[in-house]
Protein backbone atom coordinates (compact mmCIF):
# COMPACT_ATOMS: atom_id res chain seq x y z
CA UNK A 1 0.00 0.00 0.00
CA UNK A 2 1.77 3.06 -0.69
CA UNK A 3 1.35 6.43 1.13
CA UNK A 4 -0.19 8.61 -2.18
CA UNK A 5 -3.30 5.64 -1.78
CA UNK A 6 -3.29 5.84 1.88
CA UNK A 7 -4.01 9.64 1.87
CA UNK A 8 -6.41 9.58 -0.93
CA UNK A 9 -8.52 7.11 1.38
CA UNK A 10 -7.86 8.74 4.06
CA UNK A 11 -9.05 11.82 2.10
CA UNK A 12 -12.71 10.39 1.49
CA UNK A 13 -12.60 8.93 4.92
CA UNK A 14 -12.59 12.34 6.44
CA UNK A 15 -14.75 14.03 3.81
CA UNK A 16 -17.25 11.53 3.83
CA UNK A 17 -17.36 12.03 8.03
CA UNK A 18 -17.53 15.42 6.85
CA UNK A 19 -20.31 15.13 5.01
CA UNK A 20 -22.38 13.48 6.93
CA UNK A 21 -21.92 15.67 9.46
CA UNK A 22 -22.83 18.77 8.08
CA UNK A 23 -26.53 17.00 6.89
CA UNK A 24 -26.76 15.46 10.51
CA UNK A 25 -26.30 18.92 11.90
CA UNK A 26 -29.48 19.99 9.48
CA UNK A 27 -31.40 17.10 10.20
CA UNK A 28 -30.90 15.95 13.75
CA UNK A 29 -33.85 16.42 15.99
CA UNK A 30 -32.16 17.45 19.14
CA UNK A 31 -29.86 20.62 18.88
CA UNK A 32 -27.65 19.34 21.16
CA UNK A 33 -26.71 16.34 18.77
CA UNK A 34 -26.38 19.12 15.99
CA UNK A 35 -24.08 21.27 17.54
CA UNK A 36 -22.05 18.24 18.07
CA UNK A 37 -22.54 16.98 14.63
CA UNK A 38 -20.90 20.43 13.42
CA UNK A 39 -18.33 19.82 15.58
CA UNK A 40 -17.40 16.33 14.15
CA UNK A 41 -17.80 18.56 11.30
CA UNK A 42 -15.47 21.08 11.75
CA UNK A 43 -12.91 18.22 13.16
CA UNK A 44 -12.87 16.12 9.64
CA UNK A 45 -12.56 19.29 8.05
CA UNK A 46 -8.98 20.06 10.01
CA UNK A 47 -7.71 16.54 9.16
CA UNK A 48 -8.24 17.01 5.69
CA UNK A 49 -6.51 20.66 6.00
CA UNK A 50 -3.73 18.63 7.50
CA UNK A 51 -3.74 16.12 4.47
CA UNK A 52 -2.90 19.14 2.48
CA UNK A 53 -0.10 19.75 4.88
CA UNK A 54 -2.01 23.27 5.95
CA UNK A 55 -1.17 22.22 9.56
CA UNK A 56 -1.52 25.66 11.18
CA UNK A 57 -5.26 26.55 9.86
CA UNK A 58 -6.21 22.83 10.56
CA UNK A 59 -4.78 23.16 14.21
CA UNK A 60 -6.28 27.18 14.42
CA UNK A 61 -9.34 25.49 13.41
CA UNK A 62 -9.93 22.96 15.89
CA UNK A 63 -8.03 25.56 18.53
CA UNK A 64 -10.88 28.87 17.65
CA UNK A 65 -13.75 26.86 16.37
CA UNK A 66 -13.89 23.30 18.05
CA UNK A 67 -12.31 24.62 21.45
CA UNK A 68 -13.82 28.03 21.99
CA UNK A 69 -16.62 29.26 19.52
CA UNK A 70 -18.96 25.90 19.86
CA UNK A 71 -18.14 25.24 23.10
CA UNK A 72 -20.12 28.60 23.83
CA UNK A 73 -22.50 27.44 21.14
CA UNK A 74 -23.54 24.54 22.70
CA UNK A 75 -23.54 26.68 26.26
CA UNK A 76 -26.36 28.26 24.80
CA UNK A 77 -28.14 25.66 23.33
CA UNK A 78 -27.76 23.70 26.49
CA UNK A 79 -29.14 27.02 28.14
CA UNK A 80 -31.91 27.15 25.80
CA UNK A 81 -35.05 24.67 26.88
CA UNK A 82 -36.50 24.64 23.33
CA UNK A 83 -39.29 22.59 22.27
CA UNK A 84 -37.78 20.54 19.69
CA UNK A 85 -41.05 19.93 17.79
CA UNK A 86 -41.59 22.99 16.90
CA UNK A 87 -38.22 23.98 15.55
CA UNK A 88 -38.42 21.35 13.52
CA UNK A 89 -41.50 22.28 11.84
CA UNK A 90 -40.90 24.71 9.87
CA UNK A 91 -38.10 22.32 7.90
CA UNK A 92 -40.53 21.50 4.99
CA UNK A 93 -41.58 24.62 4.37
CA UNK A 94 -38.35 26.39 4.54
CA UNK A 95 -36.50 23.68 2.17
CA UNK A 96 -37.37 25.70 -1.03
CA UNK A 97 -35.34 28.66 0.36
CA UNK A 98 -32.75 26.87 1.36
CA UNK A 99 -31.94 24.72 -1.70
CA UNK A 100 -31.68 28.46 -3.84
CA UNK A 101 -29.25 29.36 -1.02
CA UNK A 102 -27.66 26.13 -1.38
CA UNK A 103 -27.67 26.20 -5.71
CA UNK A 104 -26.11 30.05 -5.68
CA UNK A 105 -23.69 29.46 -2.79
CA UNK A 106 -22.50 26.11 -5.18
CA UNK A 107 -22.60 28.35 -8.40
CA UNK A 108 -20.56 31.14 -6.62
CA UNK A 109 -17.77 28.50 -4.94
CA UNK A 110 -17.45 26.70 -8.56
CA UNK A 111 -17.11 29.98 -10.10
CA UNK A 112 -14.20 30.83 -7.76
CA UNK A 113 -12.20 27.90 -8.37
CA UNK A 114 -12.46 28.41 -11.96
CA UNK A 115 -11.23 32.29 -11.62
CA UNK A 116 -8.17 30.77 -9.47
CA UNK A 117 -7.83 27.80 -12.32
CA UNK A 118 -7.23 30.45 -14.51
CA UNK A 119 -4.67 33.15 -12.67
CA UNK A 120 -1.25 32.01 -11.45
CA UNK A 121 -1.43 34.61 -8.56
CA UNK A 122 -0.74 32.38 -5.82
CA UNK A 123 1.41 32.35 -2.82
CA UNK A 124 3.89 29.60 -4.15
CA UNK A 125 4.33 26.80 -2.78
CA UNK A 126 5.79 25.84 0.47
CA UNK A 127 9.42 26.71 0.05
CA UNK A 128 11.19 23.13 0.77
CA UNK A 129 12.47 22.29 4.88
CA UNK A 130 10.38 25.50 6.24
CA UNK A 131 7.78 25.07 8.31
CA UNK A 132 4.06 25.30 7.28
CA UNK A 133 3.51 28.31 10.68
CA UNK A 134 7.00 29.58 9.89
CA UNK A 135 5.95 30.16 5.96
CA UNK A 136 2.58 31.48 6.81
CA UNK A 137 3.82 34.10 9.79
CA UNK A 138 6.38 35.22 7.06
CA UNK A 139 3.98 35.76 4.69
CA UNK A 140 1.21 36.63 6.96
CA UNK A 141 3.62 39.95 8.92
CA UNK A 142 5.10 40.93 5.53
CA UNK A 143 3.77 40.64 2.68
CA UNK A 144 0.42 41.11 3.92
CA UNK A 145 0.89 42.92 6.82
CA UNK A 146 -1.91 46.02 6.64
CA UNK A 147 -5.13 43.52 5.21
CA UNK A 148 -3.71 41.43 8.81
CA UNK A 149 -4.10 44.71 10.69
CA UNK A 150 -7.22 45.86 9.29
CA UNK A 151 -8.46 42.48 10.34
CA UNK A 152 -7.40 42.32 13.66
CA UNK A 153 -9.16 46.40 13.94
CA UNK A 154 -12.58 44.94 12.79
CA UNK A 155 -12.22 42.27 15.24
CA UNK A 156 -11.56 44.37 17.74
CA UNK A 157 -14.33 46.80 16.88
CA UNK A 158 -16.61 43.95 16.84
CA UNK A 159 -15.99 42.54 20.18
CA UNK A 160 -16.00 46.92 21.89
CA UNK A 161 -19.58 46.64 20.07
CA UNK A 162 -20.79 43.27 22.01
CA UNK A 163 -19.36 44.56 25.24
CA UNK A 164 -21.48 48.01 24.39
CA UNK A 165 -24.29 46.63 23.37
CA UNK A 166 -24.77 44.06 26.28
CA UNK A 167 -23.68 46.25 29.25
CA UNK A 168 -26.30 47.25 30.94
CA UNK A 169 -25.87 49.67 34.26
CA UNK A 170 -28.51 48.96 36.57
CA UNK A 171 -29.14 50.97 39.59
CA UNK A 172 -29.05 49.61 43.32
CA UNK A 173 -26.50 46.95 42.32
CA UNK A 174 -23.65 46.52 44.96
CA UNK A 175 -19.97 45.96 43.31
CA UNK A 176 -17.01 45.05 45.48
CA UNK A 177 -13.88 46.54 44.57
CA UNK A 178 -11.41 43.76 45.21
CA UNK A 179 -8.77 47.28 45.79
CA UNK A 180 -10.29 48.51 48.77
CA UNK A 181 -11.13 45.13 50.31
CA UNK A 182 -7.28 44.69 49.97
CA UNK A 183 -6.19 48.16 51.42
CA UNK A 184 -8.26 47.80 54.42
CA UNK A 185 -6.80 48.04 57.75
CA UNK A 186 -7.71 46.45 61.22
CA UNK A 187 -8.05 49.59 62.81
CA UNK A 188 -11.33 50.55 60.21
CA UNK A 189 -12.98 47.13 60.80
CA UNK A 190 -12.11 46.42 65.02
CA UNK A 191 -12.20 48.90 67.67
CA UNK A 192 -10.44 47.87 70.81
CA UNK A 193 -11.86 49.16 73.54
CA UNK A 194 -9.39 49.80 76.76
CA UNK A 195 -11.65 48.51 79.85
CA UNK A 196 -10.69 48.37 83.65
CA UNK A 197 -9.78 45.11 85.25
CA UNK A 198 -12.33 43.09 86.57
CA UNK A 199 -11.51 41.37 88.99
CA UNK A 200 -13.30 38.22 89.09
CA UNK A 201 -15.18 37.38 92.53
CA UNK A 202 -13.86 34.80 94.93
CA UNK A 203 -14.68 31.18 93.50
CA UNK A 204 -13.51 28.68 94.97
CA UNK A 205 -13.72 25.18 93.37
CA UNK A 206 -16.92 23.44 93.86
CA UNK A 207 -16.72 20.59 96.87
CA UNK A 208 -16.01 17.29 95.44
CA UNK A 209 -19.31 15.03 97.00
CA UNK A 210 -18.38 11.59 97.00
CA UNK A 211 -21.62 9.83 96.17
CA UNK A 212 -22.42 7.32 99.56
CA UNK A 213 -20.86 4.29 98.64
CA UNK A 214 -23.29 1.47 98.70
CA UNK A 215 -22.00 -1.73 98.96
CA UNK A 216 -23.92 -3.75 96.30
CA UNK A 217 -25.25 -6.97 97.82
CA UNK B 1 3.19 -5.29 3.40
CA UNK B 2 4.15 -7.04 6.40
CA UNK B 3 7.34 -4.48 7.25
CA UNK B 4 4.93 -1.49 6.54
CA UNK B 5 2.87 -2.84 8.76
CA UNK B 6 4.84 -3.52 11.46
CA UNK B 7 7.33 -0.12 11.13
CA UNK B 8 3.87 1.59 10.67
CA UNK B 9 1.47 0.62 12.98
CA UNK B 10 3.26 -1.69 15.46
CA UNK B 11 5.97 -0.10 16.76
CA UNK B 12 4.38 3.55 17.03
CA UNK B 13 1.66 1.58 18.95
CA UNK B 14 4.22 0.19 21.23
CA UNK B 15 5.41 4.15 21.39
CA UNK B 16 2.33 4.97 22.90
CA UNK B 17 2.43 2.20 25.38
CA UNK B 18 5.58 3.47 26.34
CA UNK B 19 3.93 6.50 27.19
CA UNK B 20 0.14 5.63 28.16
CA UNK B 21 1.07 2.95 30.57
CA UNK B 22 3.97 4.64 32.93
CA UNK B 23 1.51 8.09 32.57
CA UNK B 24 -1.48 5.53 34.24
CA UNK B 25 0.83 3.98 36.63
CA UNK B 26 1.89 7.36 37.30
CA UNK B 27 -1.38 8.61 38.02
CA UNK B 28 -1.97 5.70 40.06
CA UNK B 29 0.98 6.60 42.53
CA UNK B 30 0.58 10.50 42.38
CA UNK B 31 -3.05 9.42 43.47
CA UNK B 32 -1.47 8.04 46.44
CA UNK B 33 1.21 10.43 46.86
CA UNK B 34 -1.28 13.13 47.33
CA UNK B 35 -3.52 11.30 49.86
CA UNK B 36 -0.39 11.22 51.99
CA UNK B 37 0.90 14.77 51.82
CA UNK B 38 -2.40 15.82 52.34
CA UNK B 39 -2.77 13.70 55.32
CA UNK B 40 1.05 14.62 56.55
CA UNK B 41 -0.55 18.46 56.52
CA UNK B 42 -3.34 17.12 58.36
CA UNK B 43 -1.30 15.97 60.62
CA UNK B 44 -2.71 12.17 60.35
CA UNK B 45 -1.01 9.18 58.73
CA UNK B 46 -2.67 9.12 54.87
CA UNK B 47 -3.34 5.73 53.80
CA UNK B 48 -1.50 3.40 54.98
CA UNK B 49 -2.95 -0.56 55.50
CA UNK B 50 -2.99 -1.50 51.71
CA UNK B 51 0.45 -3.08 50.68
CA UNK B 52 4.01 -1.74 51.91
CA UNK B 53 3.26 1.90 53.37
CA UNK B 54 -0.14 1.45 51.72
CA UNK B 55 1.49 2.00 48.64
CA UNK B 56 -0.75 -0.13 46.58
CA UNK B 57 -3.89 1.64 48.16
CA UNK B 58 -4.62 3.43 44.58
CA UNK B 59 -4.32 0.34 42.59
CA UNK B 60 -7.59 -1.29 45.14
CA UNK B 61 -9.38 1.58 44.98
CA UNK B 62 -8.69 1.21 40.81
CA UNK B 63 -10.18 -2.32 41.18
CA UNK B 64 -12.76 -1.48 43.48
CA UNK B 65 -13.86 1.16 40.88
CA UNK B 66 -13.85 -1.13 37.65
CA UNK B 67 -16.06 -3.63 39.44
CA UNK B 68 -18.64 -1.48 40.52
CA UNK B 69 -21.62 -0.68 38.48
CA UNK B 70 -22.02 1.97 36.02
CA UNK B 71 -25.63 3.35 36.82
CA UNK B 72 -26.96 5.30 34.33
CA UNK B 73 -29.59 8.44 35.78
CA UNK B 74 -33.18 8.30 34.69
CA UNK B 75 -33.79 9.96 31.55
CA UNK B 76 -30.05 10.74 30.73
CA UNK B 77 -28.70 10.98 27.51
CA UNK B 78 -27.34 7.77 26.88
CA UNK B 79 -24.64 8.34 23.86
CA UNK B 80 -23.58 11.31 25.38
CA UNK B 81 -23.15 10.10 28.81
CA UNK B 82 -20.77 7.17 28.00
CA UNK B 83 -19.15 9.24 25.36
CA UNK B 84 -18.13 12.30 28.03
CA UNK B 85 -15.51 10.61 29.84
CA UNK B 86 -14.09 9.35 26.94
CA UNK B 87 -13.74 12.29 25.57
CA UNK B 88 -12.34 13.68 28.56
CA UNK B 89 -9.58 11.14 28.59
CA UNK B 90 -8.63 10.97 24.98
CA UNK B 91 -7.59 14.37 24.56
CA UNK B 92 -5.65 14.22 27.76
CA UNK B 93 -3.81 11.26 26.63
CA UNK B 94 -3.35 12.79 23.45
CA UNK B 95 -1.54 15.83 24.31
CA UNK B 96 1.16 13.58 25.96
CA UNK B 97 2.03 12.55 21.81
CA UNK B 98 3.95 16.07 21.77
CA UNK B 99 6.19 16.02 24.72
CA UNK B 100 9.76 15.98 24.54
CA UNK B 101 11.42 13.73 27.50
CA UNK B 102 14.85 14.25 26.02
CA UNK B 103 16.61 15.76 23.19
CA UNK B 104 15.76 12.59 20.91
CA UNK B 105 12.53 11.18 23.20
CA UNK B 106 9.64 12.48 21.72
CA UNK B 107 6.98 10.67 20.18
CA UNK B 108 5.80 13.04 17.30
CA UNK B 109 8.58 16.03 16.97
CA UNK B 110 5.89 18.43 15.39
CA UNK B 111 6.61 21.86 14.61
CA UNK B 112 3.57 23.40 15.73
CA UNK B 113 3.66 21.27 18.91
CA UNK B 114 1.90 23.94 20.97
CA UNK B 115 -0.37 24.64 18.84
CA UNK B 116 -1.35 20.89 19.22
CA UNK B 117 -1.07 21.38 23.16
CA UNK B 118 -3.46 23.95 22.57
CA UNK B 119 -6.25 22.24 20.73
CA UNK B 120 -6.07 19.23 22.66
CA UNK B 121 -6.44 20.95 26.17
CA UNK B 122 -9.24 23.06 24.66
CA UNK B 123 -11.17 19.88 23.32
CA UNK B 124 -11.03 18.40 27.11
CA UNK B 125 -13.93 21.24 27.87
CA UNK B 126 -16.09 18.85 25.59
CA UNK B 127 -16.04 15.74 28.03
CA UNK B 128 -17.06 18.04 31.10
CA UNK B 129 -19.86 19.98 29.51
CA UNK B 130 -21.09 16.93 27.97
CA UNK B 131 -20.94 15.15 31.29
CA UNK B 132 -22.73 17.77 32.95
CA UNK B 133 -25.63 17.95 30.06
CA UNK B 134 -26.06 14.31 29.54
CA UNK B 135 -26.61 13.28 33.22
CA UNK B 136 -30.28 14.95 33.49
CA UNK B 137 -29.09 16.19 36.81
CA UNK B 138 -29.06 19.81 38.45
CA UNK B 139 -26.11 19.31 40.13
CA UNK B 140 -24.04 18.11 37.32
CA UNK B 141 -25.30 20.80 34.65
CA UNK B 142 -24.29 23.79 37.33
CA UNK B 143 -21.10 22.26 37.46
CA UNK B 144 -20.14 21.40 34.04
CA UNK B 145 -21.10 25.03 33.79
CA UNK B 146 -18.93 26.64 36.32
CA UNK B 147 -15.93 24.13 35.11
CA UNK B 148 -16.34 25.47 31.31
CA UNK B 149 -16.47 29.00 32.18
CA UNK B 150 -13.25 29.04 34.03
CA UNK B 151 -12.10 26.66 31.31
CA UNK B 152 -12.42 28.55 29.08
CA UNK B 153 -11.47 32.29 30.86
CA UNK B 154 -8.22 30.22 31.88
CA UNK B 155 -7.12 29.30 28.60
CA UNK B 156 -6.69 32.96 27.61
CA UNK B 157 -4.34 33.75 29.97
CA UNK B 158 -2.81 30.59 29.67
CA UNK B 159 -2.17 30.76 25.83
CA UNK B 160 -1.12 34.54 26.46
CA UNK B 161 1.55 33.56 28.62
CA UNK B 162 2.60 30.63 26.31
CA UNK B 163 2.91 33.43 23.34
CA UNK B 164 5.76 35.23 25.44
CA UNK B 165 8.05 31.85 25.74
CA UNK B 166 7.61 31.22 21.54
CA UNK B 167 8.27 35.49 21.10
CA UNK B 168 11.66 34.24 22.92
CA UNK B 169 12.03 31.34 21.46
CA UNK B 170 10.83 32.03 17.76
CA UNK B 171 9.91 28.44 17.69
CA UNK B 172 6.69 26.32 18.00
CA UNK B 173 8.38 23.04 18.78
CA UNK B 174 8.97 22.22 22.03
CA UNK B 175 12.10 20.70 21.79
CA UNK B 176 13.34 24.11 20.25
CA UNK B 177 12.35 25.63 23.19
CA UNK B 178 14.12 23.67 25.33
CA UNK B 179 17.36 23.75 23.04
CA UNK B 180 16.81 27.62 23.75
CA UNK B 181 17.11 27.47 27.19
CA UNK B 182 20.54 25.72 27.18
CA UNK B 183 23.73 27.74 28.14
CA UNK B 184 26.66 27.34 30.06
CA UNK B 185 24.89 29.21 33.25
CA UNK B 186 22.68 26.63 33.70
CA UNK B 187 19.39 27.48 35.58
CA UNK B 188 19.67 31.79 34.87
CA UNK B 189 19.16 30.59 31.50
CA UNK B 190 16.23 29.72 31.92
CA UNK B 191 13.05 31.03 30.87
CA UNK B 192 11.43 32.02 33.93
CA UNK B 193 13.51 34.70 34.90
CA UNK B 194 13.09 37.00 31.90
CA UNK B 195 9.72 35.74 32.46
CA UNK B 196 8.38 35.37 35.82
CA UNK B 197 5.32 36.92 35.86
CA UNK B 198 3.96 35.35 33.33
CA UNK B 199 5.47 32.10 34.70
CA UNK B 200 3.46 32.30 37.62
CA UNK B 201 0.49 33.13 36.00
CA UNK B 202 1.23 30.20 33.36
CA UNK B 203 1.30 27.56 36.61
CA UNK B 204 -1.93 29.14 38.42
CA UNK B 205 -3.64 29.39 34.89
CA UNK B 206 -2.62 25.69 34.69
CA UNK B 207 -4.23 24.85 38.93
CA UNK B 208 -7.48 26.56 37.28
CA UNK B 209 -7.83 24.89 34.05
CA UNK B 210 -7.58 21.40 35.82
CA UNK B 211 -10.10 22.81 38.02
CA UNK B 212 -7.96 21.78 40.97
CA UNK B 213 -7.95 23.49 44.57
CA UNK B 214 -7.99 26.48 45.42
CA UNK B 215 -9.96 27.32 42.33
CA UNK B 216 -12.35 23.80 42.76
CA UNK B 217 -15.50 25.30 42.60
CA UNK B 218 -16.96 23.30 39.78
CA UNK B 219 -16.84 20.22 41.76
CA UNK B 220 -17.08 22.29 45.35
CA UNK B 221 -18.37 19.62 47.69
CA UNK B 222 -20.12 22.13 50.08
CA UNK B 223 -22.17 23.79 47.20
CA UNK B 224 -22.66 21.30 44.29
CA UNK B 225 -21.76 17.79 45.77
CA UNK B 226 -19.10 17.03 43.20
CA UNK B 227 -19.96 18.98 40.06
CA UNK B 228 -20.56 17.27 36.44
CA UNK B 229 -19.02 14.34 37.53
CA UNK B 230 -21.62 13.38 40.13
CA UNK B 231 -23.98 10.90 38.71
CA UNK B 232 -21.38 8.95 37.59
CA UNK B 233 -20.30 5.60 38.96
CA UNK B 234 -17.36 2.95 38.68
CA UNK B 235 -15.09 2.84 35.74
CA UNK B 236 -16.71 5.97 33.69
CA UNK B 237 -15.68 7.72 36.96
CA UNK B 238 -12.58 6.51 37.39
CA UNK B 239 -11.88 7.68 33.48
CA UNK B 240 -12.44 11.25 34.41
CA UNK B 241 -10.48 10.89 37.71
CA UNK B 242 -7.47 9.60 35.11
CA UNK B 243 -8.11 12.51 32.97
CA UNK B 244 -7.69 15.34 35.74
CA UNK B 245 -4.89 13.89 37.43
CA UNK B 246 -3.40 13.04 33.46
CA UNK B 247 -4.19 16.88 32.85
CA UNK B 248 -2.38 17.89 36.04
CA UNK B 249 0.82 16.43 35.11
CA UNK B 250 0.94 17.46 31.72
CA UNK B 251 0.52 20.73 33.08
CA UNK B 252 3.31 20.09 35.33
CA UNK B 253 5.21 18.59 32.72
CA UNK B 254 4.34 21.99 30.54
CA UNK B 255 5.40 24.13 32.88
CA UNK B 256 9.20 22.49 33.24
CA UNK B 257 9.33 22.91 29.74
CA UNK B 258 8.17 25.89 28.71
CA UNK B 259 9.77 27.51 31.60
CA UNK B 260 12.62 25.88 33.73
CA UNK B 261 14.63 24.47 30.92
CA UNK B 262 12.80 20.59 30.40
CA UNK B 263 15.74 18.13 30.84
CA UNK B 264 18.19 20.63 30.94
CA UNK B 265 20.46 20.97 34.70
CA UNK B 266 20.42 23.32 36.78
CA UNK B 267 24.30 23.81 37.28
CA UNK B 268 26.22 25.32 34.92
CA UNK B 269 27.34 22.71 32.14
CA UNK B 270 31.25 22.86 33.68
CA UNK B 271 30.29 21.38 36.79
CA UNK B 272 31.09 17.67 36.59
CA UNK B 273 28.02 14.92 36.26
CA UNK B 274 25.04 17.08 37.79
CA UNK B 275 25.85 19.71 35.02
CA UNK B 276 24.48 17.41 32.64
CA UNK B 277 20.95 17.04 31.21
CA UNK B 278 19.04 13.90 31.28
CA UNK B 279 15.74 12.72 31.38
CA UNK B 280 15.64 12.59 35.34
CA UNK B 281 15.77 16.43 35.51
CA UNK B 282 12.44 16.67 33.49
CA UNK B 283 11.18 14.31 35.98
CA UNK B 284 12.27 15.86 38.84
CA UNK B 285 10.68 19.50 38.39
CA UNK B 286 7.78 18.19 36.91
CA UNK B 287 7.36 16.01 39.63
CA UNK B 288 7.88 19.74 42.20
CA UNK B 289 5.20 21.46 40.09
CA UNK B 290 3.21 18.08 40.45
CA UNK B 291 3.43 18.42 44.22
CA UNK B 292 2.60 22.38 44.33
CA UNK B 293 -0.49 21.00 43.17
CA UNK B 294 -1.24 18.87 46.23
CA UNK B 295 -0.05 21.74 48.26
CA UNK B 296 -1.91 24.03 47.49
CA UNK B 297 -5.19 21.75 47.94
CA UNK B 298 -3.60 21.29 51.49
CA UNK B 299 -3.02 24.71 51.83
CA UNK B 300 -5.71 27.45 50.53
CA UNK B 301 -9.31 27.79 50.73
CA UNK B 302 -11.43 27.89 47.78
CA UNK B 303 -12.09 30.85 46.05
CA UNK B 304 -15.54 32.07 45.26
CA UNK B 305 -16.64 31.87 41.67
CA UNK B 306 -16.98 35.64 41.03
CA UNK B 307 -13.35 36.13 42.52
CA UNK B 308 -11.51 33.22 40.34
CA UNK B 309 -13.59 35.20 36.83
CA UNK B 310 -12.55 38.44 37.87
CA UNK B 311 -8.53 36.67 38.59
CA UNK B 312 -8.84 35.79 35.16
CA UNK B 313 -9.81 37.98 33.38
CA UNK B 314 -9.31 41.23 35.04
CA UNK B 315 -5.43 40.73 36.17
CA UNK B 316 -3.84 37.71 34.70
CA UNK B 317 -4.75 38.78 31.01
CA UNK B 318 -4.23 42.50 31.29
CA UNK B 319 -0.62 41.27 32.94
CA UNK B 320 -0.12 38.59 30.18
CA UNK B 321 -0.35 41.25 27.36
CA UNK B 322 1.80 43.50 28.45
CA UNK B 323 4.40 40.97 28.95
CA UNK B 324 4.03 39.67 25.49
CA UNK B 325 4.75 43.36 24.53
CA UNK B 326 7.86 43.35 27.07
CA UNK B 327 8.61 39.91 25.74
CA UNK B 328 8.70 40.99 22.52
CA UNK B 329 10.70 44.06 23.51
CA UNK B 330 13.63 41.95 24.61
CA UNK B 331 13.89 40.20 21.83
CA UNK B 332 14.47 42.96 19.17
CA UNK B 333 16.38 45.09 21.50
CA UNK B 334 18.50 41.83 22.81
CA UNK B 335 17.27 43.07 26.67
CA UNK B 336 18.48 39.01 27.31
CA UNK B 337 20.48 37.11 25.98
CA UNK B 338 18.36 33.79 26.36
CA UNK B 339 16.52 32.10 23.47
CA UNK B 340 18.87 33.70 21.06
CA UNK B 341 21.81 31.22 21.08
CA UNK B 342 24.38 34.20 22.60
Amino acid sequence: MNSDLLQLLCFYLFGGVAVIAALMVITLKNSVHAVLSLVLAFFSMACVWLLAEAEFLAIALVVVYVGAVMVLFLFVVMMLDIKQEAVREGFIRYLPVGIIVAVVMLVEMLAMIGVRAMSTHTLGPNPAGESNVAWLGQALYTQFLLPFEIAALILTVGIVAAVALTLRQRAGVRHQTAAQQVAVNASDRVRVVKMAVEHPASVSPAPVVEPPQENAP
Amino acid sequence: MAEQLYDHVLIPILYILAIVLPLVIGVAMFVYWERKVIGWMHVRMGPNKIGPLGLLQAFADVVKLLIKEVILPTNANKFLYYLAPMLALVPALAAWAVIPFSPQVVLANVNAGVLYLLAMTSMGVYGIILAGWASNSRYALLGAMRATAQVISYELAMGMSIVCVLVLTGSLNLTAIVDAQAGSKGILDWFFIPLLPVFVIYFVSGVAETNRAPFDVAEGESEIVAGFHVEYSGSAFALFFLAEYANMILVSFLAAILFMGGWLSPFPASWAFVGHGGFHWLFIKAFLFAFMFLWFRASFPRYRYDQIMRLGWKVFIPITIVWVLVAGCMKYFGWVTIGTGA
